[in-house]
């Protein structure tokens, strides 16, 4: 699945432009606890959170994530938005539940992360 | 005061030689860690995954010295006054000390059980403090030792070997 159709899907904002919307994403993981989120990511994986300060980013320096869904319509502050950028990172705020964002996208094919 | 020792079977023996002689490494990096300073805390780890990238480390230790690392950086960041990470290179294997400035853990093996934590509600609200971060240390290193004095500091260590 590419970035675009995921925007589509979950009616969301790319909340900076200037990444690669072709890209392959072939996995996601949905959590609002850090320590899951590590253990829990093997592979390039698209995370669902909640979270939004500044660890979340930092997560991305340790593990191999793709980008990043803000559920609840939650957007991070510009801070952090910048430290996304810097990392390349895309960044996507939709205003659905965890719940309901993780079933849209698995109805259309992204599969779980393997854990 | 208290102390705990892990190592993973294969490394069980390499303990005396590893920790005890004080063997010395090809170069050192030393890290200050700030209380509850969650805009910088994790940088050490990302350092140090990126100088052991550099050195050809093979993705697959990166990923378990990047999450025992960033476990117990977040850890001293969120529990304790402060503290120093020192993190020293050798051609097989990376060696991490942590130390702080207090309050220690009161019963280590208590801490490291799995769901066990007593972080605050800050440190909840950022995602932290489910209680897994000294679990996902153990799974991810192969020579754990902590020691601990209640009401002055904490002292933990981890040796990751690449292959
Ligand atoms: N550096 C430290 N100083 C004091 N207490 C600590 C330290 N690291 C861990 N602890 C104690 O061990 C508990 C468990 O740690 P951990 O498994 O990382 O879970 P969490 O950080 O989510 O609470 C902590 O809640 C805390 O009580
Ligand atoms: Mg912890």
């Amino acid at each position: 699945m590419k970035l675009n159709e995921i925007v589509e899907l979950l009616e969301a904002d790319l909340l900076f432009e200037d990444v690669d919307k072709e890209k392959e994403i072939t996995c996601a993981f949905g959590s609002d606890l850090i320590s899951d989120i590590l253990m829990c990511t093997k592979e390039s994986t698209l995370l669902l959170t909640g979270l939004t300060n500044p660890q979340i980013i930092r997560l991305s320096d340790m593990i191999d994530l793709f980008g990043i869904v803000f559920v609840r319509g939650k957007v991070p502050p510009q801070e952090i938005i910048d430290m996304a950028k810097e990392r390349n990172l895309p960044l996507i705020s939709t205003k659905f539940t965890l719940y309901r964002s993780s079933g849209i996208l698995f109805n259309s094919g992204l599969r779980s992360c393997k854990i | 005061m208290s102390e705990f020792w892990y190592a993973q079977p294969a490394y069980e023996n390499r303990r005396l030689e590893q920790i005890d002689s004080k063997p010395i490494p090809n170069f050192v990096q030393n890290f200050k860690l700030g209380e509850k300073d969650f805009i910088n805390a994790g940088k050490a780890s990302a350092q140090i995954k990126l100088d052991l990238k550099q050195l050809g480390v093979n993705p697959i230790y990166l990923r378990r010295v990047a999450i025992a690392s960033y476990e117990a950086e977040i850890n001293i960041t969120a529990h304790s006054k402060g503290g120093r990470i020192t993190s020293k290179y050798f051609p097989d294997r990376v060696h991490i000390v942590f130390d702080d400035d207090g309050p220690g853990m009161g019963d280590i093996e208590k801490s490291i059980s799995p769901g066990y934590s007593t972080a605050d509600e800050l440190v909840r609200e950022m995602g932290f403090g489910a209680g897994m971060g000294l679990p996902n240390i153990i799974k991810n290193c192969d020579i754990l030792h902590i020691i601990s004095e209640e009401g002055v500091k904490t002292f933990l260590e981890v040796i990751i070997y690449f292959g």
